[in-house]
């Protein structure tokens, strides 16, 4: 057993209500650059959809993750190592720009500048790849709400799966929000396809990154990913993909998603897995097993042979206890929370709650009790075609896991209604989903009270050994950044590395808490609050002021 | 010996050597961010998939027939039974056809990259000087190739070029090899020393970066996130401190009270 820690990711998809504030703050923290106009690390997908980029899920088409072969072992979808090598001048899986959709911008000047005329002057869109004007006719969510779904549903990759009846019978029946990030895997085909090497699982807390400096621009890690994480950024050539936002959890704080999720949908926590079995897991012959096998190397924090394990495995013991009260474990537990496709044997990390909702909907639609455990577990039974898409989803397409899930769901909305309208605790409800009454009222605390501090349990990353280390360069000297540093010679972006890390938190924090400025002789504009001014903001007035160093603002005191 | 037959075949192929080597480690040091292929791949597909493997697999081809010719001596050739005749048949259809596939790719990536918008908007002006300097490169070589070796009587440059370049590598020049070789094969030569000197500041850069190391690594990486950084620091007993913190150590007390504070700003 080598015990090794996973930072994950829970989503409870019933509460998902589709408003992309999750995308757009995260678009803002990493993807408003230049060459990633068309990315999004994060983006929330109406189900049934085809998704983005467009029917990312056809692996027949795209060729990512993993097969077992007929041998037992686990082989790249698209080739292994000789056949990427030989497909290195032309990717012949790499999705085209246009599969996620061509970016554009408006020509706002217009507005402005627009010489008196009859009519009103309109900011047309303009092509930010080309600079010509376009027709927009696609993006990231074209399908938002179903929008347009007749014409685009049947590419829908699950939907092709179920027959053409449920097809027909889908805009009526059912429809959810799917946010999706990188899948953080324990099993990550994108990394094992990096032809450079650049590409790699951090060892201490399971995040999936791309070395910038390493990477060559290959793209086979582009076509690799069976979910579609990573980008191609056009400008500098280089992967990009979600990075779990690993300068905020290195110092405890949630992701960029999580942090702004409206609907507090998003659980974040470590869990301790068996590295030495992943492959094994990855490789079970039957799709439908995958899910248990992936359960079954998932391990007990408390059990002290993990415990043992872990601190052998250099796990520190903040860590091992984070483990232990991770909101992820204990949601795996209850066996509410289900992987995304864990039929590309990727075993991913960013799991889901499947949504009650389209049940309960369909329920109190037909006048019954949406609340009430015997009609819900009935509904669940014979609503069979959103059940089946949710297991073509979340569980290869095995119904019985997702039942087991929805029926605990129904049962402590059904209990729980019984303790606060009743005042009534039916143990029988509990019971008949193999729960007692206390878990299902632990259960129900995390899911829907949420609190802030149980959502999200994120040790910090231990930076003693990188204290020493000094500002190099100005974090925000990128193209178009207010550092304006820009395309060297090179191309986009060229130049010496910036670091971006826990470091340039500490540096930060240091700089808000010093007597004198970090960077002598140089305009900090980044910690001006606004009051005041800084220091050589404005030129020396001359004669007839002296100007003493600049009084600084007052700064708010919980900083 | 003239002064510009020095200048020709002596100091510039010296100048382009030290210039491609230099510019390389300087490149690599300053600039590993933009070590890239710069794929236009995304853009455009349906002529990147003829024009791409035909140009590198011709290009690939070319190499290998000029580290054949130039850089091994015929005696060698000979005394493994490759005589004149056969090498000299072997170098005129092989590099013939190198030389075709290697110019057709290339014509085909240079048409799309001046016709496909998005392509043509993400050329930079060395990747413009440069596919000058390659094309200038290719054509005077397949020209020479075609006016001398194809219809010509067939130029031996393995007696004249070839022990040339040997001699610049051994660092014993001998310009006089140089003397009396056709004007096409000069040019060749010289556009050749030029993108030398230009190639460390281009894109060409990527064909060092050629990915062998993939057929031999693990399929999954790890990396620490302390791999690349500074080493602990030390202690007030001089030792290093070990992962993650030790708590009778006085260094490792405050930096875990930095680490506490810091990790709950709000």
């Amino acid at each position: 057993m080598r015990v090794m820690a996973q930072m994950s990711m829970i989503m409870n998809l019933d509460k998902c209500i589709g408003c992309h504030t999750c995308s757009v703050t995260c678009k803002q923290a990493w993807t408003n650059r230049t060459g990633v106009e068309y990315v999004w690390f994060n983006n929330v997908e109406t189900r049934p959809g085809v998704g983005y980029p467009r029917g990312y899920e056809d692996q027949e088409k795209w060729g990512g993750g993993w097969v077992r072969t007929k041998r037992g072992r686990l082989k790249l979808r698209s080739g292994g190592r000789l056949a990427k090598l030989s497909r290195i001048f032309s990717n012949p899986k790499l999705p085209g720009i246009h599969d996620y959709y061509e970016p554009w911008t408006y020509d706002y000047d217009m507005l402005i500048n627009a010489p008196r005329t009859a009519h009103t002057p309109v900011a047309r869109p303009k092509s930010l790849l080309t600079g010509e004007d376009m027709k927009i006719s696609w993006s990231a969510n074209w399908d938002d709400n179903l929008g347009g779904s007749l014409e685009t549903m049947q590419d829908d990759p699950i939907l092709t799966k179920m027959s053409e009846e449920v097809q027909a019978e889908f805009e009526k029946a059912f429809m959810f929000y799917l946010p999706r990030i990188c899948e953080h895997c324990l099993n990550p085909s994108c990394v094992a396809s990096c032809p450079s090497g650049a590409m790699y699982k951090r060892e201490e807390d399971g995040i999936v990154l791309v070395d910038q400096d390493q990477c060559r621009g290959w793209r086979m890690c582009v076509s690799g990913c069976p979910y579609k994480k990573v980008y191609f950024n056009h400008r500098t050539g280089k992967a990009e993909k979600c990075t779990f936002c690993y300068p905020r959890i290195e110092v405890g704080l949630p992701t960029v998603c999580s942090e702004t999720c409206v609907g507090r949908l998003r659980y974040l926590g470590l869990v301790l897995y068996d590295a030495d079995r992943v492959s094994e897991a990855a490789s079970v012959e039957d799709d439908k097993a995958l899910l248990q096998a992936q359960r079954d190397i998932i391990l007990d924090p408390h059990d002290p042979a993990v415990i043992e394990g872990a601190r052998a495995g250099g796990i520190p013991e903040d860590w091992i206890e984070a483990a232990q009260r991770s909101p992820i474990w204990k949601l795996m537990q209850y066996e509410v929370a289900l992987p995304l496709h864990p039929e590309y044997r990727t075993m991913p990390m960013v799991w889901y709650i499947p949504p009650l909702s389209p049940v309960v909907d369909v329920v109190t639609g037909s006048g019954n009790d949406g609340e009430d455990a015997r009609t819900l577990f009935a509904a669940i039974d014979k609503l069979r075609i959103p059940i089946g898409y949710l297991a073509e989803l979340f569980t290869a397409g095995d119904v019985a896991p997702v039942d087991a899930s929805l029926r605990r769901l129904a049962a402590m909305r059904s209990y729980m209604r019984g303790v606060s309208i009743d005042d009534v605790r039916d143990e029988r409800i509990a019971n008949a989903v193999g729960m007692t009454g206390t878990e299902i009222e632990e259960m129900y605390r995390l899911l829907a009270i949420a609190k802030y501090e149980e959502r999200y349990v994120i040790p910090s990353a231990h930076t003693e050994q990188a204290h020493a280390l000094e500002e190099m360069a100005c974090s925000l000297d990128f193209e178009g950044g207010p550092g304006m540093g820009g395309a060297g010679p090179f191309g986009s972006s060229s130049g010496p590395s910036v670091p971006v890390a826990v470091e340039n938190f500490h540096i930060l924090a240091d700089r808000q808490t010093a007597d004198r400025p970090s960077t002598p002789g140089r305009v900090n504009l980044l910690n001006w609050d606004g009051n005041g001014d800084a220091d050589g903001l404005f030129p020396p007035t001359g004669m007839t002021e002296v100007r003493t160093p600049g009084k600084p603002g007052k700064r708010k005191e919980d900083g | 010996m003239t002064a510009l037959q020095i200048i020709l075949w002596v100091a510039v192929p010296y100048a382009a050597i030290s210039v491609f080597i230099v510019g390389h480690i300087w490149r690599y040091r300053y600039d590993k961010f933009g070590w890239t292929t710069r794929s236009s791949q995304t853009y455009e597909n349906r002529l990147l998939r003829w024009g791409s493997p035909m140009f590198h697999l011709g290009i690939l081809m070319v190499i290998a027939g000029h580290a054949v010719g130039l850089l091994i001596p015929r005696e060698w050739l000979y005394a493994v039974g490759v005589n004149e005749e056969i090498y000299h048949f072997g170098a005129t259809t092989l590099g013939s056809f190198a030389a075709a596939l290697t110019l057709a790719g290339l014509a085909i990536l240079i048409y799309r990259r001046r016709t496909v918008g998005p392509v043509f908007l993400a050329t930079t002006v060395m990747d413009k000087v440069m596919y000058v300097f390659l094309a200038a490169a290719l054509g005077f070589g397949t020209a020479a190739t075609v006016v001398y070796q194809v219809f010509g009587g067939g130029f031996h440059y393995r007696e004249t070029i070839s022990p040339w370049i040997r001699s610049i590598l051994i660092f014993q020049p001998d310009v006089t090899l140089m003397e009396g070789v056709p004007l096409l094969f000069q040019l060749h030569v010289l556009s050749a020393w030029a993108l030398f000197a230009l190639w460390p500041f281009t894109r060409l850069v990527h064909v060092f970066s050629a990915p062998i190391g993939y057929l031999f690594r693990p399929y999954i990486v790890y990396r620490s996130r302390d791999a690349n950084r500074e080493p602990a620091p030390r202690a007030a007993d001089g030792t290093r401190c070990s992962s993650p913190t030790r708590s009778d150590c006085a260094a490792c007390r405050a930096q875990l009270r930095v680490t506490n504070r810091t990790g709950t700003v709000r």
